[in-house]
C-alpha cells in the first residue's frame, strides 16, 4: 500500500498540495486526474520519494518513503517521467537496462521479459532517435519494468500517443496491476480514467477532492465543478464518452 | 574492456613507439642510433610521452564525464571553472616564487596549481552542492548550478589571469606567464610526470565511481533519482574527479584545450553510447590524442616549437565549429 498521509507540498516556496491524504492499493490501477496546476505531478514526484515533503509524509508498506535507502526505495518503486528527454543516442537494449540500476547486476533474464512484454524484441537494436513515439512510450514503459518495481508510477505516459498505441499501452500497464504491480498514473484523458482505472483521486488547486471508483469520483456534476464545464457521460460502462461544452 | 578500448589502446601503443622515435634527431628503432640515444630517451621523451599519455587520459575522461553530467556533447572541463582557476594559481605563482627559497620556488608552480583547482573545486561544490528545500533543486538545480557557477568561476580567473598578465612584475616574467598559458610539455621531466600521473590515476577512479549514475542520467533528472542517484554524491564525485584530472594537468602542462571536448565524440561511435562505456575509452583516446599532437609539435620544421595547447586549439575550434554544424542539422 502507498500511503499520503497529510501531505503538504511546496515548490519554488509556493504550496502545490495541501494536507492530502490517500491510500492506493497495488493490484489496479490508480488515476490521479485534475485541471492543469492541480498538483498532479507533484503528488506524483512526492509518492516517487523524489519530492521531499514540507509536511506530512509518504509511506510504502508502513515505511516511510524518507527512511528508506535511494537504492532501495529506487528498486520499489518506478518512476516514469512525462515524455523525458533521451541525452544519447543509445540502443533500445541499452535504455531498457538502464531500469536494472538499482539492482546493480546486468539483470539479462529481466531485460529479455520486459523487451517482450512490450513487444520490442525486433526493435532491441534500434537507435532510440530512429523510433516512432509510440514505440518511445513502449521503451520507456519497458525501462521501468526491466527494474520490477512493486510499484510503476508514470506522469501522462499515454500523452501524445495516437489511439492504437494509447490502448497498447493502457493494456501493458492493466496486465502489470493484474500482475500484482501498484500503477499509478496521471491521466489528462477523463474518458480513459473512468473506463480503465480502479481507483481515482480528483485533485483541484493543491487539494484532494474526490476519490474513490471512477463512477464516483468521476460524477459529471464533479466534473462541472472541477474544470467549469458542463459535461456528461454518454455510451456503456467501460466504453464510456464524455461530451463536454460551456 | 569494450572495443572502444581495445581500438585505443592498441592505437595508444604504436603512437607511444612512434613518439619515442620522431623528434628533432630521427632513433631508428633497428641499427645505428645518435650517440646519446639511450639519455635523449630515459631523460627526454619517455617522460614526456609518459606526460602526454597521463594529461590526455585525464582530459579525456574528464569530457566524458562532463558531456555525461552535463547531458550536453558540446561540453568540455576546461570551460567550468577549475582549468581556469588552476592556471590562475599558476600565474600567481611567477609572483610567489621569487618571494620562496629556491628549494620551495621549484614546487610553487605545480602547488598553486593544484590549489586553484582546489579552490576552483570547492567553489563549485559550494556553489552548485545547495540544493532547495522543497525538493525542486534535486539533481537538477545542481546542474544547471554547476553550469552557472563553474561559468562564473571561469570568468573570474579569466579577469585575474589577464589582470596578473598585465601587472607582470618584468618583462620576462610576463613571457613566461604568456608561454606557460599556452601550455606545452616541452622540457618536462620525471618530476612532473610523479606530480601528476598520481592525482591524475585518481582522478579517473573518482569519476569511473560516477560512471553508472552519469548513465542514469541519460533519461533526465528525475528519472536519474528514481534510479536511486544521489546527486549531491554525483556532484561531488564529479567536482573531485575534474579537479584532480584537469587540476593534475593544468598544474604541469598549463592550459591545453578540446581534448575534453573532442576525444568523446571519436568514441562514441564505438560504444553503446552510455557515458560509462566512454571513460575508459575516452582516457586512452586522450592519451593518443596528446601523444600524437606533441609528437607532431615536435617534428614541425618551426624555429621554436609550436605550443602543444595552441596546436590543440587549432584542432578543437573547427571541430567545435562542425559539431555545431552536426547539432544544426540534428546529427548530434
Amino acid at each position: 500500500m502507498l500511503t499520503a498521509e497529510n501531505l503538504t507540498l511546496r515548490r519554488g516556496g509556493r504550496s502545490v498540495v495541501e494536507g492530502l491524504t490517500a491510500s492506493l492499493a497495488p493490484g489496479g490501477i490508480t488515476a490521479i486526474v485534475g485541471p492543469n496546476g492541480a498538483g498532479k505531478s507533484s503528488l506524483l514526484l512526492a509518492l516517487a520519494g523524489l519530492l521531499e515533503p514540507a509536511g506530512g509524509a509518504v509511506s510504502l508498506d508502513g515505511t516511510a518513503l524518507g527512511a528508506m535507502t535511494a537504492r532501495g526505495r529506487a528498486q520499489a518503486i518506478g518512476y516514469l517521467p512525462q515524455s523525458p528527454d533521451i541525452a544519447w543516442d543509445v540502443s533500445v537494449a541499452s535504455l531498457v537496462a538502464l531500469g536494472r540500476l538499482p539492482w546493480r547486476d546486468r539483470g539479462s533474464a529481466e531485460v529479455e521479459a520486459a523487451l517482450a512484454a512490450l513487444d520490442l524484441g525486433a526493435l532491441r537494436h534500434r537507435p532510440v532517435s530512429r523510433l516512432s513515439g509510440g514505440e518511445r512510450a513502449r521503451v520507456l514503459l519497458a525501462r521501468v519494468l526491466s527494474g520490477c518495481p512493486r510499484w510503476i508510477l508514470a506522469d501522462e505516459p499515454l500523452a501524445a500517443l495516437d489511439l492504437g498505441h494509447r490502448d497498447a499501452l493502457v493494456a501493458h500497464l492493466k496486465a502489470c496491476a493484474a500482475a500484482g504491480q501498484g500503477v499509478a498514473i496521471v491521466l489528462h484523458d477523463l474518458a480513459l480514467a473512468m473506463n480503465h482505472a480502479d481507483h481515482v483521486l480528483v485533485l483541484d488547486e493543491g487539494r484532494l477532492v474526490a476519490e474513490g471508483p471512477p463512477a464516483v469520483a468521476l460524477a459529471a456534476e464533479r466534473i462541472t465543478r472541477v474544470w467549469g464545464i458542463d459535461a456528461a457521460w454518454v455510451g456503456e460502462p467501460g466504453r464510456r464518452g464524455l461530451v463536454t461544452g460551456r | 574492456m569494450n572495443r572502444a578500448a581495445i581500438v585505443f589502446a592498441a592505437l595508444l601503443a604504436v603512437l607511444a613507439v612512434l613518439s619515442l622515435l620522431a623528434g628533432r634527431v630521427w632513433i631508428a628503432p633497428f641499427g645505428d642510433g645518435p650517440q646519446n640515444a639511450a639519455l635523449i630517451l630515459a631523460e627526454l621523451r619517455l617522460p614526456r610521452a609518459v606526460l602526454a599519455v597521463v594529461i590526455g587520459a585525464g582530459l579525456g575522461a574528464g569530457g566524458a564525464a562532463m558531456q555525461g553530467y552535463l547531458r550536453n556533447p558540446l561540453a568540455d572541463p576546461g570551460l567550468f571553472g577549475i582549468a581556469p582557476m588552476a592556471a590562475l594559481g599558476a600565474v600567481a605563482s611567477f609572483w610567489v616564487a621569487p618571494l620562496l627559497p629556491a628549494a620551495l620556488a621549484a614546487w610553487s608552480l605545480p602547488v598553486m596549481a593544484l590549489t586553484g583547482a582546489a579552490l576552483g573545486m570547492g567553489g563549485l561544490a559550494l556553489i552548485a552542492g545547495r540544493t532547495t528545500s522543497d525538493g525542486a533543486g534535486g539533481a537538477g538545480g545542481g546542474i544547471a548550478l554547476f553550469t552557472l557557477a563553474g561559468l562564473m568561476l571561469a570568468s573570474l580567473a579569466g579577469a585575474l589571469t589577464a589582470l596578473a598578465i598585465t601587472l607582470a612584475p618584468n618583462p620576462f616574467a610576463l613571457s613566461e606567464i604568456v608561454l606557460w598559458l599556452n601550455g606545452a610539455l616541452t622540457d618536462r621531466s620525471w618530476r612532473e610526470v610523479g606530480i601528476a600521473a598520481p592525482l591524475t590515476v585518481a582522478g579517473i577512479g573518482v569519476l569511473a565511481l560516477a560512471a553508472k549514475s552519469l548513465d542514469a542520467l541519460t533519461l533526465g533528472e528525475d528519472a536519474a533519482r528514481s534510479l536511486g542517484v544521489d546527486p549531491r554524491r554525483l556532484l561531488g564525485l564529479l567536482v573531485i574527479g575534474i579537479g584532480l584530472t584537469v587540476g593534475a594537468g593544468v598544474a604541469v602542462a598549463g592550459i591545453i584545450g578540446f581534448v575534453g571536448l573532442i576525444v568523446p565524440h571519436l568514441v562514441r561511435p564505438l560504444t553503446d553510447r552510455l557515458p560509462s562505456s566512454l571513460i575508459l575509452p575516452s582516457a586512452l583516446a586522450g592519451a593518443c590524442l596528446v601523444l600524437a599532437a606533441d609528437s607532431i609539435v615536435r617534428v614541425l620544421p618551426f624555429v621554436t616549437e609550436l605550443r602543444l595547447g595552441i596546436a590543440l586549439s587549432l584542432i578543437g575550434a573547427p571541430f567545435f565549429g562542425w559539431l555545431l554544424v552536426r547539432m544544426r542539422r540534428g546529427r548530434l
